[in-house]
């Protein structure tokens, strides 16, 4: 059993919104990206060019239809990696103390030296957010490219998540949520950011914006657009006399 | 607690070289991340003024690309019978030698007899300038069976589309409508765009049968029947005619809404007005005379016309009212068949009208018009629109696209902030593009260029009996305003020898025996079908591609390409620019690495191929080759003196900008600046473009024009009157008597809508659903099945159908469904999706694959559960009995009429588990993939 830090430093986190992903997966190959060079193993892919390529993903895009009584259908994307939980049940179920959360800033990291692949974190993770690498045989995980955010070989503003750099909607931000005045917190505030499944009690980081309504244009007065209603041709004729005139 | 110690700062790469992306035709800056000399990440490119930085799933997947499995390593001579995929590899010199065998005969006796055809290529002003020194009046890239409507409509009515045309302006509309877009084109602007209105909470109304991708984002979804978008359009129109809610002082400075409609009868009517100096003549107002439309001081008229011994002409304004004020356009009239509530399209009429009139925004930066009048504040209505290839690839595409015009400009939003922004080098109206040549004479060059824009029938490419001089039948009567050529025709018409026989098909980057053609088992066939003597009645294929393609299997010579890592290549002013409404732009590629295979750039190929056939300006006078390859043509190749296909850093010194002498050192300098040149548009220039002063004289110190271009909008087009009055019977040139009364009915100068051929040719009875494909955001046409990371998102095509037909059908969960058409059969696995036009059917486009292309394993799904609309689709019209060859086209430019397909559906057997049709697999000339992949570049 791992143990998880009291605090955190800070609470390091995305805000994913759900009213302007388009699903175009951006995230999810520049995730894959940026983790097959860097932090731990590549990610690996089995059967890559066969009948069942089956690959390890740190982040994955899936899509919801929400069918309504009285309004045609809605199509949701959902972005879905590692929420980097203050009560990361994936850390306390570690036998061998690989997964943990990082005091600086609650990433949820795992150590791969140190991971035996029991795949005991997958089955606590409520969120499926964690993926055995089917190669390496470790398991493997959103990073919060931890090693992009402080790296300084990076330009500043490249510090940031390769999922949210690559974001061609700007759908996905990253940010301090321990800090009220972050751009995270201010913008979850707004938008009525919520928690993934509250009732795990896991007490997720990343926080979600959900969609806008809907098809909600009603039907307007049309007869309060114009003066006077030239419905007919001949009335339009005089409509468009009068508005020459006026030019 | 003490916690493991990770590195933060890991060294990400030794050097970053700066390119331009290839995973589609968006052409996003790249950052190529190197590592040991080896391509290690790629990430978007902050600079560069497509993409800002970010970067599509495709184009981080690039690195994928570039080691795939399915790169050819060496030229190929077939040794099997066509279509088996039996090769053997053989030398560059070999490979050249054949092809100059082939080649100069043919230039020699009868250039017509090569057709030399691209795909997806971005160097298409180069391939045409070799194919016009061939001598071969048969080339064009894929346009016709992509978007010409869309592209064809937009320089006819405003001098300009979507895309590299135009784009909205992200930055101030408030209200966006997006009208059937396919996803992976222009992704990464079109989404930047999406987010930037999401961000300020304006409005999209997305319009598409499909609610997926952009559709799911958009606030409001019109689920509308495929091919119904112009009348729908027609409409909104109608609506806002009746409210008055058009601009019309807009219409009165900058369109030809006040020009007089000759009614005499004869020869001239329908065409405008004219004074003798032949300008058009519009209604003072004050005078109420007719008089030339640019007299200073005049108040045109678009109520009232003139009455001239007996006959009133009337304005073009007054012509339009009359038809869209037509009851046939009214909500509750075309909501049946349009599949919208007539409350939903009043509403969208309404917010439209709201918008573009409530919330006008006013930016105050002087300008002066081309009349020589200042105005003090640029005002625009906050509307933009944009559409692709949904609403064009219909046989009433180009008249749709037209209709989306006519609603962008009577609302006043093109060229106006918040609205719609032309890119340059555009606008560019039709006058100022060239006209089509076919004029061919052995051992000559052709006679001009190959494409353009017809203005009336003495432009069409045809001989004294009617028929065509293209082999596609470009700009024949059959598609007279056909500025991309119909590539979806040539294989058709080269194996029927309609209208004549070739000799040669040389095709570069075009899959055309398998996802870039309609009917695709049919073309195999075609490709492989032997005369009487066992030779191939399509004599010899050349094909140039850097993969194991489909299309590769039925060659008889493949020329291999590198990935777009290994190459020179330019992004012109000259071909498909990547400019911004604000700034002129241009790119280019190099190669990062070098490629390690024996393979070679094709553009330096086919300048190799040309100086071995001596053609002019690619030889010296002593007739060595000219250019060393294309980086040595793109330095110093002059298209007019001054201009050439890089605008950027020209002149000895590489200060110039557009014009100016070659610079050695080019090159150089674009890998420098990140791979691209930007140069923007001054603030009184930004707007107004084609009536603005200043612009108009920047473009031209910038080589875009060589004076200035101002002129109108054409609500009322005048050339396709003229096409009109020949069908008639007034000219000398005249069409066929079986295409009159279509000339007639398609060809109308005001935008209109009629059913697509399909519709109106199909008993929905027999065929009661429409059929689409969608394109996967992930994937570019056939490329991303075999990018090992791509291929995890998108690798089988299962069939989408509606809870109504769904339930109609007593589908289950691992059901498979049979689709048919008039013309054949597809079965694939079935999926229920609500949001969905109820009647509509769809798949995922170009995901299926032949059995032994692309490097893939003999079970992947992409051959085992995917399969091709394409099967269903021909391109030719049902036989009408006539014994003619009808095109499933439209009738004005000849594009591809995909979306016009009508389908039936039923549930295919128990125990179905593999899709239909099922073709023999093709050899793979490359080794088989490795199994698992654990890619990691070390330094």
């Amino acid at each position: 059993m791992t143990t998880l830090p009291a605090t955190t430093q800070k609470k390091l986190g995305l805000v994913i919104d759900l009213d302007t992903c388009v699903g175009c997966h951006a995230c999810v190959i520049s995730c894959k990206g940026w983790n097959t060079e860097n932090y731990g193993a590549p990610l690996a892919d089995l059967d890559a060019y066969g009948g069942n390529p089956e690959g390890t993903f740190l982040n994955r895009v899936h899509t919801f239809e929400v069918t309504r009584e009285t309004a045609p259908p809605m199509v949701v994307h959902f972005p879905k990696s590692c929420l980097h939980c203050d009560n990361a049940p994936c850390v306390t179920v570690c036998p061998t103390g690989a997964s943990y959360k990082r005091v600086e800033d609650g990433i949820v990291l795992v150590n791969e030296s140190a991971c035996i692949g029991c795949g005991l974190c997958a089955w606590a993770c409520p969120y499926g957010a964690r993926e055995m690498d089917g190669a390496e045989k470790v398991m493997k995980k959103c990073t919060l490219c931890v090693d992009r955010i402080y790296n300084e070989n990076l330009p500043e503003e490249d510090r940031t998540p390769a999922c949210v750099r690559t974001c061609p909607a700007g759908a996905r931000h990253f940010g301090d949520f321990s800090d009220p005045d972050s751009h995270v917190s201010k913008l979850s505030a707004a938008r009525g950011g919520f928690d993934l499944m509250p009732e795990q009690g896991t007490a997720p980081v990343n926080k979600y914006l959900p969609p806008r309504g809907r098809d909600t244009l009603d039907v307007p007065d049309l007869a309060s657009m114009c003066e006077p209603a030239p419905k007919t041709a001949k009335g339009f004729l005089g409509w468009l006399d009068r508005a020459l005139e006026r030019l | 607690m003490t916690q493991p110690i990770v590195n933060l700062s890991p060294q990400v790469s030794e050097e970053v070289r700066k390119t331009t992306c290839y995973m589609c035709a968006c052409r996003c800056g790249i950052n190529v991340h190197m590592k040991g000399g080896k391509v290690a990440y790629i990430e978007g490119n902050r600079d560069h003024p497509v993409n800002r930085g970010v970067l599509c799933a495709k184009g981080s997947a690039g690195i994928m690309q570039h080691l795939s499995p399915a790169r050819l390593r060496a030229p190929l001579k077939r040794v099997g019978p066509r279509g088996s995929g039996e090769f053997q590899e053989i030398s560059w010199d070999e490979a050249l030698q054949l092809a100059t065998d082939w080649l100069a005969p043919l230039r020699a006796t009868a250039p017509e007899k090569l057709a030399f055809f691209t795909g997806r290529d971005q160097s298409q002003s180069f391939t045409g300038w070799w194919a016009q020194a061939f001598g071969t009046p048969n080339w064009a890239a894929h346009g016709g069976f992509c978007s010409v409507n869309m592209a064809a409509a937009g320089i006819y009515t405003m001098g300009g589309a979507f895309w590299e045309f135009g784009q909205p302006d992200w930055d101030r509309t408030k209200l966006f409508l997006l009208f059937g877009v396919a996803e992976d084109h222009d992704s990464n602007p079109i989404k930047m765009g999406l987010g930037k209105l999401k961000a300020r909470g304006a409005r999209v109304i997305g319009v598409n049968p499909i609610r997926t991708g952009y559709n799911a984002v958009a606030d409001d979804w019109v689920g509308i029947t495929p091919g119904t978008d112009g009348l729908f359009i027609l409409a909104l129109v109608h609506e806002l005619l009746q409210v008055g809610k058009i601009d019309l002082g807009y219409l009165i400075r900058y369109t030809n809404a006040p020009y007089l409609v000759n009614a005499h009868d004869g020869p001239d009517k329908g065409l405008f007005l004219r004074g003798e100096d032949g300008k058009p003549l519009v209604r003072d107002r004050r005078s109420g005379r007719a008089v030339a439309w640019d007299s200073p001081g005049i108040s045109p008229d678009l109520a009232s016309g003139v009455r001239i011994g007996g006959v009133t002409h009337l304005p073009v304004f007054r012509h339009l009212a009359d038809r869209y004020l037509s009851d046939d356009y009214a909500p509750e009239n075309v909501a049946a068949r349009c599949g919208i509530p007539a409350p939903r399209i009043r509403a969208i009429a309404a917010e439209i009208a709201r918008v573009a009139f409530d919330e006008e925004i006013t930016i105050n930066q002087p300008w002066t018009d081309f009349r020589g009048q200042r105005h003090e504040t640029m005002t625009g209505r906050p509307v933009a629109m944009h559409a692709m290839r949904g609403v064009s690839a219909h046989s009433n595409g180009f008249q749709t696209c037209r209709a989306l015009h006519l609603l962008q400009i009577l609302i006043g939003s093109v060229e106006t902030p918040g609205g719609f922004r032309f890119k340059p080098p555009y606008p560019k109206p039709p006058e100022a593009h060239p006209r089509p040549h076919a004029g061919f004479t052995p051992g000559q060059p052709l006679d001009g260029p190959h494409l353009g824009y017809p203005l009336g029938p003495e432009h069409l490419l045809i001989n004294d009996d009617n028929s065509a001089k293209r082999i596609d039948k470009a700009f024949s009567w059959d598609a007279p305003m056909s500025p991309h050529g119909m590539m979806h025709m040539v294989i058709s018409n080269a194996h029927a020898g309609d209208p004549y026989e070739i000799d040669t098909l040389f095709l570069y980057m075009a899959n055309m025996a398998w996802n870039s053609s309609m009917n695709t088992s049919q073309v195999m066939e075609m490709l492989t079908d032997q005369k009487e003597d066992g030779s191939y009645r399509i004599p010899r294929i050349i094909y140039s591609d850097a993969y194991s393609s489909e299309m590769v299997a039925f060659a008889d010579l493949v020329l291999p390409d590198t990935t777009y890592l290994e190459r020179h290549d330019c992004i012109s002013l000259l071909d498909r620019p990547i400019c911004e409404a604000g700034a002129l732009a241009d790119s280019i590629r190099w190669p990062v690495v070098q490629p390690d295979r024996d393979v070679r750039p094709f553009q330096s190929v086919l300048l190799d191929l040309g100086a071995r056939l001596g053609l002019p300006g690619m030889v010296t006078e002593d007739g060595r080759p000219k250019f060393r390859d294309y980086a040595e043509y793109i330095t110093h190749h002059e298209r007019r003196p001054g201009i050439g296909p890089l605008a950027g850093f020209r002149g000895a010194d590489g200060t110039a900008q557009g014009r100016g002498a070659p610079n050695p050192e080019q090159i150089a300098r674009y890998i420098e600046n990140g791979g691209f040149w930007i140069d923007h548009i001054p603030p009184e220039a930004q707007f107004y473009k084609p009536w603005n002063a200043a612009y108009q004289g920047w473009a031209v110190a910038r080589g875009l024009y060589d004076s200035p271009q101002p002129y109108l909008f054409n609500l009322y087009c005048e050339p396709l009157r003229k096409f009109q009055l020949a069908a008639e019977g007034h000219g000398l040139r005249q069409p066929p008597d079986h295409l009159r009364a279509r000339l007639v009915d398609t060809m109308d100068p005001l935008p209109l809508w009629y059913p697509t051929f399909t519709d109106a040719g199909t008993d929905p009875e027999d065929y009661p659903l429409h059929a689409l494909t969608q394109r996967p955001m992930a994937h570019y046409h056939s490329w991303g099945s075999q990018n090992a990371w791509l291929r995890q998102i998108h690798g089988h095509t299962p069939l989408y159908v509606s809870g109504e037909i769904w339930t109609e059908q007593r589908f289950t969960e691992g059901d498979w469904a049979t689709l048919t058409s008039p013309h054949g059969k597809i079965t694939l696995p079935v999926l229920r999706m609500d949001a969905l036009n109820a009647r509509t059917v769809w798949t995922w486009n170009a995901v299926a694959k032949r059995r032994g292309a692309w490097a893939l394993g003999e079970d992947a799904p992409e051959a085992t559960q995917s399969a091709l609309l394409n099967h269903l689709i021909h391109e030719l019209l049902p036989p009408k009995g006539d014994g003619l060859r009808w095109a499933n086209s439209d009738p004005v430019t000849g594009q591809a009429a995909w979306y016009d397909l009508r389908v039936r559906i039923e549930k295919a057997p128990k125990g179905q588990s593999r899709s239909y049709p099922a073709h023999p697999a093709q050899t793979s000339p490359v080794p088989a993939a490795p199994e698992n992949l654990t890619h990691q570049v070390k330094a």
